[in-house]
């Protein structure tokens, strides 16, 4: 629809109009729940991450609003590229929500597949050979990842229909988590291994990530504010949701011990990487690896306590990520180059911006006032009660990502500034909504939100 | 659940994994091409075959849109691009055929061992099924990382969810949702590919230079 919206700003205006619906529809649904039906399905773990999403996205509308008129003042992009933009936008964040709002297995990976197609469109809006190369090596990880994880899905109807039955009923979450007791197991084992690696790939995690640092690196930055903030979470929330079938069934095997091999994996891999990165939006989608190696470990551990940091870092992740995106949208804009090196002094050359862009990293690097200290801190805890040995990898693996960060961003925020680009109209509201919610989080979690997340991660289990 | 059925279902299903053996060791594009077409031909009477034995009729027209799609407006589309591409005649470097094909051998046993176990509780027809899917899955893998070209990374992807919809329609009475989806994201993918593949000629061969000038230090 608004492929046909003639004007691009009236496109934008639209595109944030239609974001602010979504939200306010999530909201609604805060409060009154539809009947569980066939295909769609609203429960205390979607319900979060609907509101999350759409949340986000709403604020990354407002952020795209300023920064794609940037670009088309540069000449970057040309009018008629903005209306696909914002058509795909919609699309995209239409695709999340049915993701997670989805009962069926076979539905939720419909619209995952969906996501991922017009993420590939968006990566290669650019037209640039870097961008193209980046949009290809996404199209075709992503869609053998997502292959992987149909044969998954089939894998998984198979083991319910001797229980279940034939039909839609055999696919959905609400029956397949009722009957889950009776499945064979070893079938459900090797389906996980299948959804795993599927689902793994569009998660980032660590053999099948080589994907996720082109595609946010040369793809438009409010689609890495997207991509990082949400694709990901929705990724892992399908594996979340396999998660808790096989934990139903006594008999398969635990599914923890496989996602803490490969969050640990992503965690120590990326925080190695990290201080190898010369271009500054890699150097944050490595990031990204590191925070979902760290989320998945935090599942696979397991336990109440654990499971409510994983909920909570997915959280303050996808606000923090998005919002430094936002910063490095603007800081690549006024500096016209994306490479560290030539990114200096942005303290001095613009307060608001450089110091912004401080406090970002400070939470994001996990500093104490923000809430992603706290989910680690929890995380690091529970690790010590359930599998102390396991807590030295996590440790240092946290230890070295940090590390990295704040070399990088001493040389990015201090010293003598490198000269302007141009000038730059951004919105600086977008950031500090999500900064401040983030700082909000850490000093003070709301008593509702601390039950509501024991709930959920009752259920995750 | 022996006889006829049984028989036919499994020679398709042989059928299906032996063309995916040859996929691998084509090293001309044309050649491949057509038989990416009788691989998705033997797909399409593969499912009109179960859509018989489980007289599930709608299976039928999973049946036909893989025909039609896979087994003609997709190959012939990809032999025009090859034909504007101007890579109709290049030898791919493969890894090598003998290496390659015993690697597919390999998938094939494996795939086999890894299936039958696993689903003793499932009626024959199905066990069968599985494991020759899974074999295909796996040979659309590797070709799919020991090609470098575009166009043949496209058939392995497509011949991988050849052996994708096979799954499905090997797995009994699985809700249509699923058949169409596949099929049409078959659809967009092909879109998206042909849409990049111009592109990408459009870039290499054309504007080279010009994008080097113009890339003005924003792309990296």
């Amino acid at each position: 629809m608004l492929a046909l919206t003639p004007g691009y700003r009236l496109g934008a205006t639209l595109n944030i109009l239609a974001s602010l619906l979504t939200f306010a529809a999530s909201l609604a649904l805060l409060g009154a729940r539809p009947p569980v039906g066939h295909l769609l399905l609203v429960d205390d773990l979607n319900v979060f991450l609907i509101v999350l999403n759409t949340f986000v996205g709403f604020t990354t509308s407002a952020f795209s609003a300023s920064y794609i008129a940037h670009e088309l003042q540069s000449g970057h992009l040309t009018p008629g590229y903005l209306r696909f933009y914002h058509a795909m936008y919609q699309m995209l964040m239409f695709a999340m929500n049915l993701a997670l709002l989805a009962n069926s297995i076979g539905l939720m990976w419909v619209a995952i597949e969906l996501a991922t197609l017009t993420t590939v469109l968006m990566v290669g809006i650019y037209r640039t050979r870097e961008a193209l190369e980046a949009a290809w090596k996404y199209f075709i990880l992503g869609s053998v990842g997502i292959a992987l994880a149909l044969f998954g899905t089939i894998l998984v109807y198979l083991a319910a229909l001797p229980v279940v039955g034939q039909g839609i009923d055999a696919m959905a979450w609400t029956t397949l988590n009722t009957h889950a007791r009776a499945f064979d197991p070893a079938l459900l084992n090797l389906a996980f291994v299948f959804l795993l690696l599927g689902y793994g790939t569009k998660v980032g995690l660590a053999p099948l990530h080589a994907w996720l640092p082109d595609a946010h690196a040369e793809g438009p930055t409010p689609i890495s504010a997207v991509l990082s903030g949400l694709l990901l979470n929705v990724a892992f929330y399908a594996v979340l949701r396999f998660k808790i079938l096989l934990t139903a069934n006594a008999q398969a095997l635990a599914p923890g011990s496989l996602m803490i091999a490969m969050g640990l994996a992503s965690l120590v891999f990326a925080a190695l990487m990290l201080y190898r990165r010369r271009d500054i939006k890699r150097l944050f989608a490595y990031s990204s690896i590191e925070h979902m190696g760290i989320i998945t470990f935090a599942f696979g551990i397991g336990g109440p306590l654990a499971s409510f940091a994983g909920l909570l870092h997915m959280a303050m992740h996808s606000l923090t990520k998005s919002a430094i995106f936002f910063a490095v949208g603007h800081v690549a804009q006024v500096k016209g180059t994306q490479k560290i090196a030539k990114i200096r002094g942005l303290t001095e050359s613009h307060p608001l911006l450089g110091w912004g862009f401080v406090l970002g990293v400070a939470a994001i690097a996990g500093m104490p006032p923000f809430g992603i200290f706290m989910s680690e801190f929890l995380i690091v805890t529970s690790t010590f009660a359930r599998e102390p040995l396991l807590a030295i990898p996590l440790v240092a693996g946290l230890l070295i990502g940090v590390g990295a960060l704040v070399l990088r961003m001493q040389g990015l925020a201090f010293g003598a500034p490198t000269p302007n680009a141009g000038a730059t109209h951004a919105s600086y509201v977008p950031f500090f909504v999500h900064i401040a919610l983030v700082l909000t989080a850490g000093l003070f979690l709301p008593q509702a939100l601390v039950t509501w997340f024991r709930a959920v991660a009752a259920l995750v289990g | 659940m022996a006889g006829l059925p049984y028989d036919v279902a499994h020679l398709l299903a042989g059928g299906l994994v032996l063309l995916s053996l040859m996929l691998l060791y084509q090293d001309r594009m044309y050649a491949l091409l057509s038989v990416f077409a009788a691989h998705a031909v033997i797909l399409s009477l593969a499912v009109a075959w179960q859509a018989y034995v489980q007289s599930a009729p709608h299976l039928y027209i999973t049946a036909l849109i893989a025909l039609l799609f896979k087994g003609m407006i997709i190959p012939v589309a990809l032999h025009r691009i090859v034909q504007q591409l101007g890579v109709g005649r290049t030898i791919e470097a493969v890894v090598g055929v003998g290496p390659t094909i015993l690697l597919g051998i390999a998938l094939i046993a494996l795939s086999i061992m890894v299936m039958r176990p696993v689903t003793e509780q499932a009626d024959v027809l199905t066990r069968e099924d599985l494991a020759f899917a899974l074999s295909v899955v796996l040979l659309g893998l590797l070709m799919m990382v020991t090609r470098r070209n575009a166009v043949s990374q496209v058939v392995g992807f497509m011949s991988l969810e050849n052996g994708l919809i096979f799954a499905a329609t090997g797995a009994k009475g699985m809700p249509l949702v699923v058949e169409i989806s596949v099929a049409f994201s078959v659809l967009i993918a092909f879109i998206v590919i042909g849409i990049f593949l111009f592109r990408i000629r459009e870039r290499f061969d054309t504007v080279e230079l010009v994008a080097l000038d113009q890339s003005r230090g924003e792309q990296p």
